[in-house]
């Protein structure tokens, strides 16, 4: 087991360095500004009296590294700073939106990697057919459609009907079940926009296995296509398909933007695009990080994951 | 019963597209010379759909001020009219006319994404190739830096570049094609590693060939057709990312005609039952599939294979 744990924290100490250098990017970008944060505030109202007051109070005449290193220390206690907005410390605003955030990616993943799994072996079972034909023609329909258009199909189908809510309005001290109820479009629209793109890989994998001498004896011995397809293929077709399931969750996280838009969803995705066109930096700052280090996260699970998976990577010699 | 109308009308799209593109191969093939005309024969109708669905792209774009009834930004009557003879397709939230605003935004929308794509293809490229021809500190310098842009989302990093920059079509066009930019560089990097260990090269350089001859004259040619098909996806990914950022109203401002920001300022429409706004979400949806069509049956045809 000692190389397994090896393996890991190896994996988790190059994750860290990544999160390292990408908190330096998302801090030195502002250094990019034309002129500089505090002629960015204030606008058309700047005089030298005032910027200079504005560069003492953040603390802008100190050089580059002092400042992030204070920023850096705060982020890591919670501290964000303010916004440039309201004044609110950020820490406020993301915190309750990070929640809901982290719900409906959740809610969408917990959908969309069964559904996908299992229609992309259905499809590799029953390749050429009608059925492969039809699922792959709609998948790759539904990648080339923009989120929000599948987002105003939905609603035109559902909303409309007066099925589900098309505005996700959370209120404190609703129930489990009514959240889910209410979550529901905009988390079936995230689930359809990943699930083509993980069925076609699914089916992929398990069809790029299919030619293995192994799968052929597996068939001579007359097992059943399915049972070929679950025990022979599937274990060793995990590899890839953990990859694209983890690359898929993380491409969810960036679609939740345009989702939260749509459906006035109170989450990080929204704050971040309300913020952009506020350009207020310290606020996308912080959301940037941590849908960064989710994603830096998500890669780090799967890279490890996916080398617990198959033996061969495990017992190098 | 509303779902079954709607899959009757699904198959009903899906033959016609079938027809159109079997028309479109037939009217290439009977126009076109012989060498050309024998390889459209063979192309799958999904493609010719494709084909056809660009080439009106292209000619509205091209002949924008011709086609369109009124201007681009002049508002010519009540806000949310009626389809009718006047406004074919009914007139926007500020009165202006839906399908002159359709007209222009292909102009806009496709345009600005081509020239994204194109600027993220030329930087992109050049370097890559540069990377692998040079190789060592070079190699690494560029390669490290990508990796550290690619470990954010692509979408997230350009809206945190956007907030500096300030939200205009230059810093659009900067931002995506910085960021595309990095993953055509990825590929052309890996593309051009599998050629430059290849004997002509060798013999290129022994005969004293210079970077820039090797990149143009030797490993250009051999690296065309992946990089062909990824500036078709490419392309398709840039169209999707600006007119989601021009539907969140970070991309191309008003008051440019914009595929993306009319859904968004049109969407109250939906509530009412009124498809209007599907409109110009449905015409990127269509480019970005007849483009995938096409992307297809390249990749098939130069993959070589036979199923």
């Amino acid at each position: 087991m000692a190389h397994v744990w090896r393996m890991i924290a190896q994996r988790l100490a190059l994750g860290f360095l990544t999160l390292f250098v990408v908190s330096l990017l998302i801090f030195g970008a502002t250094e990019l500004l034309p002129g500089d944060f505090a002629e960015a505030i204030l606008g058309q109202s700047a005089t030298p009296e005032t910027i200079a007051a504005i560069r003492r109070d953040l603390g802008l005449d100190q050089p580059f590294h002092t400042r992030y290193v204070d920023w850096l220390g705060g982020v890591l206690q919670g501290d964000f700073g303010k916004s440039l907005a309201n004044q609110q410390p950020v820490i406020e605003l993301i915190s309750k939106r990070l929640g809901n955030t982290l719900f409906l990616a959740l809610y969408a993943a917990a959908m969309a990697v069964p559904l996908s799994l299992g229609l992309g072996i259905l499809a590799a079972l029953f390749r050429n057919s009608i059925f492969d034909r039809m699922s792959n023609a709609l998948a790759l329909t539904s990648i080339s459609f923009p989120e929000f258009f599948v987002a105003y199909i939905l609603i035109l189908w559902f909303a409309q009907t007066g099925y589900f809510p098309s505005i996700v309005r959370l209120s404190p001290g609703i129930s489990f079940g009514e959240t889910l109820y209410r979550c529901f479009l905009p988390a079936l629209t995230l689930t359809l926009v990943v699930t083509a793109h993980m069925m076609r890989m699914t089916r992929a994998a398990l069809i790029n296995l299919l030619a293995s001498p192994y799968i052929e004896m597996a068939r001579l011995k007359g097992m059943s296509p399915m049972r070929v397809i679950l025990r022979h293929a599937l274990p060793n077709a995990l590899a890839p398909i953990i990859n694209v399931v983890a690359l898929n969750l993380a491409y969810l996280i960036t679609g939740v933007v345009v989702v939260e838009v749509v459906f006035v969803y109170p989450g990080l995705g929204q704050l971040m695009v309300d913020s952009v066109s506020r350009r207020d930096i310290p606020v996308v700052q912080a959301v940037a990080l941590i849908f960064a280090s989710a994603y830096v996260l998500l890669n780090l699970t799967a890279d490890v994951l996916s080398t617990l998976s198959n033996p061969r990577l495990m017992h190098r010699r | 019963m509303s779902i079954l109308i709607s899959i009757f009308w699904f198959a009903v799209v899906v033959v016609g597209a079938m027809a159109l593109g079997w028309l479109f191969r037939a009217l290439v093939v009977a126009v076109s010379p012989q060498r050309r005309a024998h390889e459209m024969r063979k192309a799958p109708l999904t493609a010719c759909f494709g084909l056809l669905v660009i080439l009106v792209y292209v000619l509205v774009a091209a002949l924008a001020p011709v086609i369109a009834p009124f201007g681009e930004s002049e508002v010519v009557g009540g806000e949310f009219l009626p389809w009718d003879s006047t406004y074919l397709l009914g007139t926007d939230n500020l009165g202006r006319d839906m399908l002159t605003r359709m007209i222009y935004g292909a102009r806009n929308t496709v345009g600005i994404a081509f020239v994204i794509t194109a600027l993220a293809f030329f930087v992109g490229t050049i370097l890559g190739l540069l990377a692998a021809v040079v190789g060592g500190w070079l190699d690494q310098g560029l390669s490290r830096s990508v990796d550290v842009l690619m470990a954010i989302p692509s979408l997230i990093f350009s809206l945190l570049l956007l907030t500096i920059f300030g939200t205009s079509v230059l810093s659009l066009v900067l931002v995506i094609a910085t960021v595309d930019a990095t993953r055509v560089f990825r590929l052309a990097r890996s593309v051009a590693q599998g050629i430059v260990v290849m004997d002509y090269i060798e013999a290129a350089r022994l005969r004293g060939e210079g970077k820039w001859w090797l990149i143009t004259r030797e490993i250009l040619p051999n690296a065309m057709a992946p990089l062909v098909a990824e500036f078709g996806l490419r392309f398709c990914f840039v169209f999707l990312a600006i007119s989601g950022l021009s539907f969140l109203g970070l991309g191309i401002q008003p008051p440019t005609a914009d595929w993306g920001g009319m859904v968004r300022d049109n969407a109250t429409l939906i509530t009412f039952g009124d498809l209007t706004p599907f409109l110009p979400a449905g015409a990127i949806a269509l480019l970005t599939v007849a483009v995938n069509f096409v992307v297809d049956w390249q990749l098939h045809k130069s993959s070589g294979l036979k199923e």
